[in-house]
């Protein structure tokens, strides 16, 4: 891990305390009063907010200038960039300009397919992967150089990111690919969306055999549950999602009005069981267009007051 | 092989409007082996334009002939006599076919009467699916003999994205992920350690990226 990037995510989670991420999805509009919005909901709750890059390729504002109005707000954002929709020149364009803004923090995606999205007839780039764009980011910052050996006048020093999804296949490849993120120059990871504990602790327990916890801080991702619809509908419909039958059933065994309180219920729990997993060292909770929640959780699950 | 396939008669009716004369041009290699333009599609198409233009109170001459191959001038020239005769081409050769016609016959309009799509495999009868895209830098002795840039619909060098689920690709339930279908090959060949190599970004410069492409092979040139 390079100590060259200095974003307070690095420092907190450098200093081994258990950090809080959130998740702030950009508008399907120019509006930068609904970021702010978001922004005000999980200031002082979190340490630092991912801004999604057209998640689910449905066109919003730019993740950077999403991240801009976080800034401007006090809030320290996560800039996640995916290789779908620009090539290593628009990339590294951008995560010099990012920088400039004062963007510390990247999250280096591939992103969702753009058939999922709102003009699946748009082409895709993936000029790169998510696995070169960690190693780009990396040269940028340690070596002060571009893709072409260029040495670059001021480098980008972000912190650097990468997701993991312990409950797509193969599984045993999933360690692997994860080893390889943090060689590429990966400091720290997110997860996907843990609903399957067992699968997650076998994950981070190849993890650790490995020596990987020891190189990367892994932050456990969470997702408050707010139906047992959705339950379904995340397992069923939601690519590389785990939801274990028993959870939809306890979902489902509540009364339709205590079902919001329900989904809290187990999202304190992953919480919970994550603070005393070996090598896991913070959550990342992702309340999809639900920030108001992540006061509420941050505070039962006593994570308050944030540094 | 060029996997193509024939284009609605609707669109090809609508493509040969213009004209009162023309040759239904098939193309004996590729196109034909995937049932898209062969002498057997180029007779039932026919049978099904004279047809369709009857209904319509549409006068016009329908003349067949099928080719060895299109995108060879050697074979093309054979179809010089039917070209003169008629007022267009409808070729139902792949978009190379049509273009190596459009220059033999400066003159003469030729019509894409197929929609060329892959460089596939017959995986069962009936059934092709693409193989490869001709990125001019093949590397499928690290991926186990199985194509991400072509089969990952994501190009990933690196492994499976976090959509991989049962073998099947996030995109489509019908589709194999091409990640899963490479660990398994590695895995049977034992060549497990390819899976943790950094695959540098690719270099596009000898794909359709880096412009149109053209082989000059020196030793060949008479
Ligand atoms: S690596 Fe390139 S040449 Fe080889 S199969 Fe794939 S696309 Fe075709
Ligand atoms: S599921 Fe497999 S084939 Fe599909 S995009 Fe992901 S890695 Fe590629």
């Amino acid at each position: 891990m390079s100590m060259n990037a200095q974003s307070r995510l690095q420092e907190i989670l450098s200093k081994g305390e258990f950090a809080v991420t959130a998740e702030c999805g950009p508008p399907r509009g120019a509006t930068p009063e609904v970021v702010r919005k978001k922004g005000e909901l999980l200031k002082g709750f979190v340490d630092a907010v991912n801004v999604t890059d057209n998640q689910t390729a449905i066109v919003r504002m730019s993740s950077i200038a999403a991240c801009s109005h976080l800034l401007q707000m006090g809030l320290e954002p996560v800039m996640q960039m995916v290789t779908r929709d620009r090539n290593r020149i628009a990339l590294q364009s951008d995560i010099m300009g990012a920088y400039s803004l004062g963007i510390k923090n990247i999250l280096c995606l591939s992103g969702d397919h753009q058939s999922f999205g709102s003009q699946p007839d748009a082409l895709n780039v993936f000029d790169i992967d998510s696995m070169n764009l960690i190693r780009t980011v990396q040269i940028m910052r340690d070596q002060g150089k571009d893709m072409s050996g260029f040495e670059l006048n001021g480098p980008p020093r972000m912190f650097i990111g990468a997701a993991a999804n312990p409950f797509a296949d193969p599984f045993e490849y999933r360690v692997i690919r994860l080893a390889k993120k943090i060689d590429a120059g990966a400091d720290f990871i997110q997860t996907q969306c843990i609903y399957n504990m067992d699968r997650f602790k076998e994950w981070m327990k190849m993890a650790r055999e490995e020596g990987l916890t020891e190189k990367v801080h892994i932050l456990g991702g969470v997702t408050p549950l707010k139906s047992a619809g959705m339950a379904k509908f995340m397992n069923n419909k939601v690519a590389g999602m785990d939801v274990p039958e028993p959870l939809i059933k306890r979902m489902a065994g509540v009364p339709k009005e205590r079902a919001v309180e329900e989904g809290i219920n187990i999202c304190l729990e992953t919480i919970a069981e994550l603070h005393n997993i070996e090598g896991v060292h913070g959550v990342h909770i992702m309340a999809i267009e639900w920030e108001e929640i992540v006061g509420q959780i941050v505070e039962s699950a006593g994570l308050t007051p944030r540094p | 092989m060029i996997v193509a396939e024939q284009k609605p008669l609707s669109e090809i009716k609508e493509i040969i409007a213009p004209y009162k004369k023309i040759l239904i041009l098939g193309c004996g290699t590729c196109v034909k082996t995937c049932f898209a333009g062969g002498e057997d599609e180029v007779a039932v198409l026919a049978s099904a334009l004279r047809l369709a233009c009857k209904k319509d109170g549409k006068k016009i001459e329908i003349e067949e002939l099928t080719i060895e191959r299109q995108c060879e001038d050697e074979f093309i020239r054979e179809s010089a006599p039917a070209v003169s005769r008629n007022q267009g081409v409808l070729s139902l050769a792949c978009g190379a076919g049509v273009q190596a016609l459009a220059r033999r016959y400066a003159k003469t309009p030729v019509l894409p009467g197929v929609n060329t799509t892959f460089i596939g495999v017959l995986e069962t009868q009936g059934v092709f699916t693409e193989e490869c895209s001709g990125c001019g830098n093949c590397r499928l002795d690290i991926f186990g003999g199985i194509c991400p840039v072509t089969r990952c619909a994501k190009k990933l060098l690196n492994g499976p994205c976090g959509g991989s689920q049962n073998g099947k690709c996030e995109i489509n339930p019908e589709t194999d992920c091409a990640w899963q279908l490479i660990i398994d090959r590695l895995k049977t060949l034992g060549q497990m350690d390819n899976l943790r190599k950094y695959i540098p970004p690719k270099n596009w410069c000898t794909s359709l990226s880096g412009g149109p492409r053209k082989l000059v092979r020196e030793d060949h040139i008479i």
